[in-house]
């Protein structure tokens, strides 16, 4: 199973990083991101693989945005996604 | 491969535009727990709806945390109590009190299904049922209550319509120390439908499965910034085609959330629906769609169209979207709970002819209405017996949840929460009394002669 984590904000120096290692301390393993510049703020949305993750998707989450408190943080279910643009 | 710009788009309608899931409702039949002792029924009553509903609201938080989608109600329907009253006798304020304890106890936010249907006439247990009503609504906080007095089978039955103009005043005036609450948790319906997520006239119908799952979606805002990003000269056409799209993802997450919610609960998923359900929250408010369909207010000349098109659009957008498609299935369009309708009506640009009018062509009625505290009981009949007559000929459900401001002569009801607030609308002066005063029935109209 996989989970989709975004991050939105003013872009600066380290954000992929602390994002990175705040899902390796939950043993989350990330397998794509992609970033880009939308609508004028840094976006970034990374894909990560939850099977063998420590904790839920909620307290990865607030590890996230303790790790990067400027940025605004969703994680959430790749199933949201996939029934909302698939049919 | 999810592509960046769904995601986005996702998120944006979650965090920006009030997309939630409005309720997850557990239907529970309590034909099992009839007895002909009351106290055993209720004792039975209290037992089943606990042990089916036990893991409902963490079921229903846990979702939340897993999609980031917020699930706003919980809430439990259950069958008709007048059936079990017809059975056990005794107060029927004692299923009520036991209603508000097992929902209190399991954590719901409402319970619905303190109702009877009486379209035809009244059997056992319905007239003891429906003049307790005052009282059970005002000896608990949690429990809501319906009562079927048409259909386009059975036509109207004005006896029960005299009766109901009668209880909603009530209602009203036992709670009159706390803004008329009575009467928000009461609806009139008119072709009530069995698998309604949707308070106040949620029950579980008979025709029902033991225990299933409904779910009830809102969406009134991202709908309104769906419209707000189309040029204002696109031809009405492409505006309901937007509407569709956009009702199609929406009524998604409800499928999702109420499939995930059966398999983690074990119960059966019954239905979703698609509703656009405002709530007081600015930017949520099906009003504004219709604004930025082109009104400058909602009210005015060409609401109803405006209005028509988008419960259809809604209803053709959703239902490829789920496996079941049930309930009200519709634009809900509560005075009260809708800031943009609230506004309208403060202004005096929506008044109750055009607010007939519009449930003439949407999924409910005349809903959450604050009126005259000292409205005769003959007129809130009247109103009744208008709004029946809608849902009858359209063969639609039509429904009327009016709050008689007992104690105030002008001014505001404040009901806090998702109830909102509303002014005290203007009625006709004149009466109707020796039309309701008649009785009797309004025969079944020839749309009711399918066969």
């Amino acid at each position: 199973m996989k989970a989709v984590v975004t991050v939105i904000g003013k872009d600066m120096v380290g954000i992929l990083a602390k994002t990175a290692s705040a899902c390796a301390g939950r043993n989350a393993n990330v397998s794509d991101v992609t970033q880009s510049i939308l609508d004028g703020y840094f976006c970034m949305v990374m894909v990560i693989e939850i099977d063998k993750m420590t904790c839920e998707l909620a307290e990865l989450e607030k590890d996230i945005k303790n790790a990067v408190p400027e940025m605004v943080v969703h994680v959430m279910h790749e199933d949201i996604f996939n029934s909302m643009h698939r049919i | 491969m999810l592509n960046l710009a769904d995601i986005m788009e996702t998120i944006t309608m979650i965090q920006d535009e009030n997309l939630d899931i409005r309720t997850i409702t557990m239907g529970i039949s309590l034909l099992d727990c009839a007895d002909t002792d009351i106290d055993k029924s209720c004792e039975k009553v209290y037992e089943k709806i606990c042990e089916k509903a036990k893991d409902l609201v963490s079921v229903g938080e846990a979702i939340e945390r897993k999609y980031g989608i917020p699930i706003v109600n919980k809430r439990i329907s259950v069958t008709p109590i007048s059936m079990l009253v017809g059975i056990s006798g005794g107060d029927p304020v004692k299923y009520a009190l036991t209603l508000d304890k097992a929902a209190k106890t399991v954590g719901v936010n409402f319970i619905g299904g303190f109702s009877a249907l009486v379209q035809k006439g009244f059997a056992a247990g319905d007239k003891e049922l429906i003049e307790s009503i005052p009282r059970a609504l005002a000896e608990t906080d949690l429990v809501c209550s319906s009562v079927n007095i048409g259909s386009t089978r059975a036509g109207i039955n004005m006896d029960a319509v005299a009766l109901m103009g009668e209880k909603v005043k009530e209602a009203a005036e036992l709670t009159k120390d706390k803004n008329c609450i009575g009467a928000a948790k009461l609806v009139v319906f008119c072709n009530a439908v069995e698998d309604n997520p949707f308070m106040a006239g949620a029950f579980h119908g008979v025709g029902e499965a033991d225990c299933v799952i409904n779910v009830g979606v809102s969406g009134p805002g991202v709908v309104r910034a769906a419209l707000a990003k189309l040029p204002k000269d696109a031809p009405l056409n492409e505006v309901a085609e937007l509407i569709k799209k956009t009702a199609f993802k929406v009524t998604r997450m409800g499928q999702l959330v109420g499939q995930e919610a059966s398999k983690m609960l074990g119960v059966p998923f019954g239905i979703v629906d698609l509703s656009l359900a405002p709530t007081p929250a600015v930017g949520d408010s099906v009003a504004y769609i219709l604004e930025e369909i082109g009104l400058e207010q909602c009210g005015t000349h060409g609401t109803t169209a405006a209005l028509a098109m988008l419960n259809d659009a809604v209803k053709k957008g959703g239902v490829m979207a789920s496996s079941a498609v049930g309930g009200l299935s519709g634009a809900f369009i509560p005075v009260s709970e809708d800031a943009g309708m609230i506004a309208a009506a403060r202004s005096g640009c929506l008044c109750l002819e055009k607010l007939e009018a519009m449930t003439a062509v949407c999924s409910v009625g005349l809903d959450m209405i604050v009126i005259p505290g000292d409205t005769p009981a003959s007129t809130i009949s009247a109103i009744i017996a208008d709004e029946a007559a809608i849902g009858m000929i359209n063969s639609k459900t039509t429904a009327v949840r009016v709050i008689p401001a007992v104690g105030q002569i002008d001014g505001e009801l404040d009901f806090g929460g998702l109830l909102g607030s509303g002014p005290i609308m203007k009625l006709n002066p004149k009466s109707a009394d020796t039309m309701i005063s008649r009785g009797g029935r309004i025969p079944a109209p020839i749309q009711s002669l399918k066969n």
